[in-house]
């Protein structure tokens, strides 16, 4: 085989592996929305579980992912922004900021039911907060915690440092730099780094189980030391313990999951192209 | 009054209006200036909390293991089963690091060379038109949370894996290999990429103007030039896979043995934690063993982690 005949063979295969992955991934869209799109009816949002969770709505398991999600964003957020300030404008390379650098990267790699396991022995039992939306959102937000930290201080890198330096020439002192310059300039990217963070923590399920997600639970929390309903657990829990369930409703759960977490991945990348271009403007 | 009484009088008034001025902005700085120490003691503290978190979960897990090295159901942990509640119980992690490993390393043999390759094609060959519509359709690959994929395996792929093999069920260590290279995919693809994108362009160039093909540059000098990129995707993908819980959890049939084909259910460390943490009385063997499987899972990826963090280092340092 010539290089040239053996060049067009490879590109041909290569095209090929690339095609298959999105041909994949149609074909798993399809049929999840194909068959979750007819279920999606006004009652099936607004209404409870009926006889055992084989009818009804999924009314509860929406809100309680919408609470987790809330609660958890409020405590990753100010943390995740302010290590990535400490780490990007004040932090000089030492051994400290190499230790906090490894456990944000170690920590993007414990499994999600380790952290689950965590927020059991921690949260629920050792700080005795039950299995709850506090617990819950804490063991969440411990999660989604590297994501938001490595976005922000991507955000923080890409403000140029002209902007800092002419505000301190100005006479500005560095916390009014950072407060009023370099942090709403690197709104976008941070808020980028949040959305896919909250995506992922609505769709996860293992950290949940153990520390916060009811099985069945036909009315609202009114605490954050309530259990919840929550829409990755409601499915998991439909698919694999309700066998005489109308397939609608797994199929419909899952398809708001997706709209849900796909819809605000889609938010993240859109956002973050738009300022990009906005910058290079 | 004199005008150059008056004058006086203005000018000290001039100089009293600048004094209490540049007081009150002293006072101000000052204030800010405290501020500024006590909000570098703050920021310092939150970057800690990630430092703190993993010394947490490290001291939890084997706090929570540690109890059954002291008891005799401890003998059993290097048992061929998990029967944890038989009486005696007997808690062998073999068949659940089996289960984890064959399902691992099933997704990893799928989703490698469909990945990297796909990464060659995205970086090397695809348009820029493919290439910008290519890489956010596979990162929506990525979005899609674990528990909706095992619901896919679930619904679609284990009938059909049983229907295709001829089983008694579909829920078998294949079909959580499918699924979980499912799931790995993106995360390879994506910082095998990355890896090869950032290849130097004169590379490319110097290897063309030897006469090379664009095949031949990639697969003797563009591809082993971003290996280091590439096995640490690959280090990710692999931690991804094990540290995956839902789908395997749905799709595997959860059968405590060590299997001996892809075609037999199976069950994972992540799986058995996910599925009996729940039941379990605190404070019993089983308790504390589902713990010795959480402490033994996160060593697992640890130490994946930390391979994929230095051969990527090391990747960066090259540059």
């Amino acid at each position: 085989m010539s290089p040239k005949v053996a060049e067009k063979v490879a590109f041909h295969v290569l095209r090929a592996m690339a095609a298959f992955i999105v041909l994949v991934l149609i074909i798993v869209l399809w049929d999840l929305f194909s068959k979750g799109f007819p279920a999606l009816t006004w009652e099936f949002i607004t209404e409870n579980p009926r006889k055992g969770m084989t009818e009804g709505g999924i009314f509860p398991a929406i809100v309680g992912t919408f609470y987790l999600v809330l609660a958890t964003i409020l405590f990753a957020l100010p943390i995740g922004v302010m290590t990535a300030v400490y780490l990007v404008e004040y932090a000089r390379e030492s051994w400290a900021t190499r230790i906090i650098r490894l456990a944000v990267v170690n920590l993007a790699g414990v499994p999600s039911v380790v952290f689950g396991l965590f927020g059991l022995g921690f949260f629920v039992l050792f700080l005795d907060f039950g299995v709850s939306i506090l617990s819950g959102s804490l063991t969440l937000a411990l999660m989604i915690l590297p994501v938001i930290i490595t976005t922000s201080e991507e955000a923080l890198r890409a403000v140029p440092n002209g902007y800092r330096e002419a505000s301190l020439a100005l006479g500005a002192t560095k916390l009014q730099t950072i407060l009023f310059i370099v942090l709403p300039n690197a709104m976008p990217g941070i808020l980028t780094g949040s959305i896919l963070g909250v995506a992922r923590a609505a769709g996860e399920t293992a950290p949940i189980l153990l520390t916060a997600a009811a099985f069945f639970l036909p009315r609202l929390p009114d605490s954050v030391f309530d259990q919840v309903m929550a829409l990755p657990y409601h499915l998991y829990v439909i698919a694999t313990q309700v066998p005489n369930a109308d397939p609608k409703i797994p199929y419909g759960t899952a398809a708001v999951l997706m709209i849900l977490v796909l819809g605000l991945n889609l938010a993240a990348v859109l956002l973050r192209s738009y300022f990009r271009r906005m910058r290079r403007v | 009054m004199s005008p150059n009484g008056e004058n006086t009088a203005i000018t000290n008034e001039i100089i009293m209006c600048k004094e209490s001025l540049s007081k009150s902005a002293s006072k101000k700085r000052r204030i800010w200036d405290i501020t500024e120490k006590m909000t570098e003691g703050l920021l310092f503290l939150s970057a800690f909390i990630g430092v703190v978190t993993i010394i947490l979960i490290f001291l939890f897990l084997f706090k929570e293991a540690i109890p059954l090295m002291a008891d005799p159901a401890a003998n059993t942990l290097t048992s061929k089963n998990w029967y944890p509640i038989s009486n005696p119980p007997v808690f062998g992690l073999l068949p659940l690091i089996a289960g984890s490993i064959i399902v691992t390393f099933g997704a990893i043999v799928i989703s490698v060379p469909l990945g990297v390759g796909a990464a060659i094609y995205l970086a090397m060959v695809a348009s820029p038109v493919v290439r910008e519509t290519l890489k956010p359709a596979i990162e929506v690959l990525a979005g899609i949370p674990s528990v909706v994929v095992g619901f896919f395996g679930l619904a679609v792929l284990a009938p059909l894996i049983k229907d295709i093999f001829n089983l008694p069920t579909g829920l078998t260590a294949l079909t959580g290999a499918i699924t979980l290279a499912l799931m790995a995919l993106p995360t390879i693809t994506s910082i095998s990429e990355d890896a090869i994108s950032s290849v130097p362009r004169r590379y490319m160039e110097a290897s063309l103007s030897l006469g090379a093909t664009r095949w031949q540059a990639i697969k003797t000098v563009i591809v082993p030039a971003a290996l280091s990129g590439i096995t640490a995707a690959i280090m990710l993908g692999i931690g991804r896979a094990i540290g995956e819980t839902m789908t395997v959890l749905m799709v595997t049939g959860n059968a405590g043995i060590i299997p001996d084909t892809f075609l037999v259910p199976v069950r994972t460390m992540t799986a058995t934690i996910a599925a009996e943490m729940g039941e379990v009385a605190r404070g019993s063997d089983h308790y504390y063993a589902l713990f010795v499987v959480g402490a033994v899972l996160f060593l697992m990826t640890f130490v994946i982690n930390l391979v994929a963090d230095i051969v990527s280092r090391r990747m960066k340092e090259v540059e």
